[in-house]
């Protein structure tokens, strides 16, 4: 089950690249609202962002950062392999296509409103192109004080051996937030998006997470809607998966067959509910906080086990 | 969205997936007018987006005409699953020779699409023990795919080959339309070896709507819920007294659990997304203000980028222009968080450091109120 995408090799690199901590990092529709305004945070935080893409504004520059017309140039020109996009969700499918058909591997997916089968054709062509999607409908990922690819705040990632995941952005903020205070850096906090199907789900980013050293721990922030927590449940009993795991759900209270503001958070009679999500994962053994204030609390019990 | 009976058949017809004679009546003297263009016996349907009609008893059959005016009469003003019809599909019955199970939707957990077929229609699909599960690319059900599925139903001849084109036409349908669930139970086999839709449950992926404007009609919202939209809100209207505001679907989730671990009952549900300036929050409070039995208003905001000071503007200017009167209980976290606080302490909104505090804050006020005038709900 090992993965072979070396996720944290493509984020930060080794000590022997001439861009450790460096990675060149493109943004397609660096000069909307959005992703003008992000990719100035980003570059705030660190990120090496290279070239932005938008059709029709090739040659001009963003803050010193070059336009290219289309992926083929800005990936020739700058080396490099993830992307992150900002278009609208209307333009999303064409955009990823051109970024993965010029050798990007990493896409940090942020538009929300992707019709669902717009991202499955995105994922079977992930899977050609041996790339990864991160999202639709993601915050995006940040290994805290080395790079941040996404629209997350930066104030509260501190950097230390939890994995966050989460299928919520601003609850992954909060949860950051908890366990920073409480003295629990991240090692990695990576949103996996709040639509019906995600890119990375979140055994893919199990399997990714086995082959990353020193990960203390993981916390998985998850909400009603689907089954990839149940599945995930599955995935850590049969595997004995070794580290630690937190859960937290949201949407224990929310009424049946409501869509709460994601794509994704949805139940249809039993399919989807909390109380089936959480009793996977209490079968797997995974403690299951009730507030996001409890994550940190949870996590000392389990790590003086 | 979830379609329609009557609305998915509609589409259906236009994919060529064929649906018995019918026709929509909302009162009386429809039906009457109708009633006498049908051959009997008669199915009327009520038109509500529920599962399990039959047993709910939102389906009859009619063999009379004044069967059909008293029958009618009943189903129009009969809550299904607590939702009232607007109108009644009369159907033409048909001679069933088999009945089928037949769906295609979105497997989420496996990131594929999935079709269902079972030789066993009518009844709920999870009680079934003989049924296909075959998975679909997203270019749609190929021919060879619609062969094997009929081989392993046992379907011959004549009847094999309406099956086979009646599933590539929904795999047509839901592909085209963007649906995320396309379920025909029972899809039955005529006595001409021909397929016939019985029922219809269809539900569109809101995210593509865009690309389908002739499917907007089919769209159906309350003004608060126009209202919420216009704002590029997500709201979910319920049935508590407790509006519960916030920025992120997950943090406003998770809010209403904790109002709900206290006792307290959420009466709406509103994200107003990444983008918390003073005039979202004015708007967002607009939108509740619209909610009658609102008593007291909870907003948890946690910022980084959002200027809190920009908040507390937006709750000031509702309140000093009469949108809202009821109190205001907020967790905002983000830049200048001191100087927001300063400026709500002589309104009617209170500023807390944890969610927790506010959440107590707010049921305290409530409680006192109870005290004072006893409990509206």
């Amino acid at each position: 089950m090992a993965s072979q995408f070396d996720l944290m090799n493509i984020l930060v690199g080794q000590e022997t690249d001439k861009n450790y901590r460096k990675k060149p990092v493109i943004v397609q529709g660096m000069t909307g609202s959005f992703g003008s305004i992000h990719t100035q945070l980003m570059r705030d935080y660190g990120t090496n962002i290279t070239a932005g893409v938008t059709p029709g504004k090739g040659g001009q520059e963003f803050d010193g950062i070059p336009i290219y017309n289309g992926m083929g140039e800005a990936v020739k020109q700058t080396g490099a392999s993830i992307s992150v996009i900002f278009v609208p969700a209307s333009n999303f499918l064409r955009a990823a296509i051109e970024a993965l058909d010029n050798g990007i591997k990493l896409l940090v997916a942020i538009p929300e409103h992707v019709p669902v089968i717009d991202s499955l054709k995105l994922i079977e062509y992930a899977k050609l192109k041996n790339a990864r999607i991160i999202g639709p409908n993601t915050p995006g990922i940040i290994v805290p004080e080395v790079i941040k690819i996404g629209i997350m705040p930066a104030q509260p990632f501190k950097t230390g051996n939890v994995v966050l995941l989460s299928r919520s952005g601003t609850l992954m903020y909060e949860l950051a937030y908890s366990l920073s205070k409480a003295n629990f850096g991240q090692k990695l906090c990576m949103g996996i998006g709040g639509d019906p199907v995600n890119g990375t789900n979140l055994i893919e980013c199990f399997d990714i997470i086995r082959g990353i050293n020193d990960v203390e721990c993981i916390v998985v922030v998850g909400e009603i809607g689907g089954d990839a927590e149940e599945l995930l449940a599955e995935y850590i009993l049969e595997t004995s998966y070794p580290k630690p795991v937190i859960g937290y759900i949201a949407g224990r209270s929310a009424p049946k067959e409501k869509r709460m503001g994601h794509a994704g958070a949805i139940i249809y009679g039993n399919y989807g509910s909390a109380e089936s999500k959480m009793a996977s994962f209490f079968k797997s053994d995974v403690p299951v906080a009730k507030t996001p204030s409890e994550v940190p609390i949870l996590l000392s019990q389990r790590l003086k086990k | 969205m979830r379609l329609l009976e009557y609305q998915g058949k509609e589409l259906f017809l236009q994919y060529g997936i064929p649906t018995p004679r019918s026709a929509l009546a909302a009162s009386l003297s429809e039906v009457e007018k109708l009633s006498s263009k049908f051959e009997f016996p008669l199915i009327l349907k009520s038109q509500v987006a529920v599962g399990g009609r039959g047993k709910a008893g939102a389906i009859v059959k009619c063999d009379t005409p004044s069967e059909v005016a008293s029958k009618f009469t009943e189903l129009i003003n009969k809550k299904i699953k607590g939702e009232l019809p607007q109108s009644i599909l009369v159907e033409q019955a048909v001679d069933i020779k088999q009945e089928l199970y037949i769906s295609l939707f979105l497997n989420r957990g496996r990131r594929i699409y999935s079709l269902i077929c079972s030789a066993e229609g009518g009844v709920e699909i999870e009680s079934v023990k003989n049924k296909l599960i075959i998975d679909v690319p997203s270019s749609g059900v190929p021919l060879p795919l619609a062969t094997e599925a009929a081989l392993k139903l046992g379907l011959q001849g004549r009847t094999a080959e309406s099956f086979k084109a009646f599933v590539i036409n929904l795999s047509r349908f839901v592909f085209e339309k963007d649906a995320e669930l396309a379920e025909i139970n029972p899809a039955v086999v005529l006595r001409d070896a021909s397929l016939m839709a019985l029922d219809a449950k269809v539900i569109i992926d809101d995210n593509a709507l865009f690309r389908h404007p002739e499917l907007k009609k089919y769209q159906y919202m309350s003004e608060t819920e126009k209202q919420a939209k216009e704002g590029g809100f997500s709201f979910v209207e319920l049935d508590g007294d407790i509006a519960i505001i916030g920025n992120g679907a997950g943090l406003v989730m998770s809010t209403l659990d904790m109002v709900s671990d206290q006792g307290g009952r959420a009466g709406c549900f509103l994200d107003f997304g990444g983008s918390a300036t003073a005039e979202t929050i004015f708007y967002s409070l607009k939108v509740v203000s619209k909610i009658k039995r609102i008593r007291a208003i909870l907003i948890n905001l946690f910022g980084g980028i959002v200027k809190t000071n920009m908040v507390a503007e937006g709750i000031l200017r509702a309140y000093r222009e009469g949108v809202i009167e009821v109190p205001t209980f907020a967790r905002i976290t983000g830049a200048e968080a001191s100087q927001a606080k300063d400026m709500l302490k002589d309104s009617n909104a209170n500023m807390y450091d944890t969610v927790e505090q506010a959440i107590q804050g707010l049921l305290e006020e409530l409680s006192k109120k109870e005290e004072i005038y006893g409990k509206s709900v």
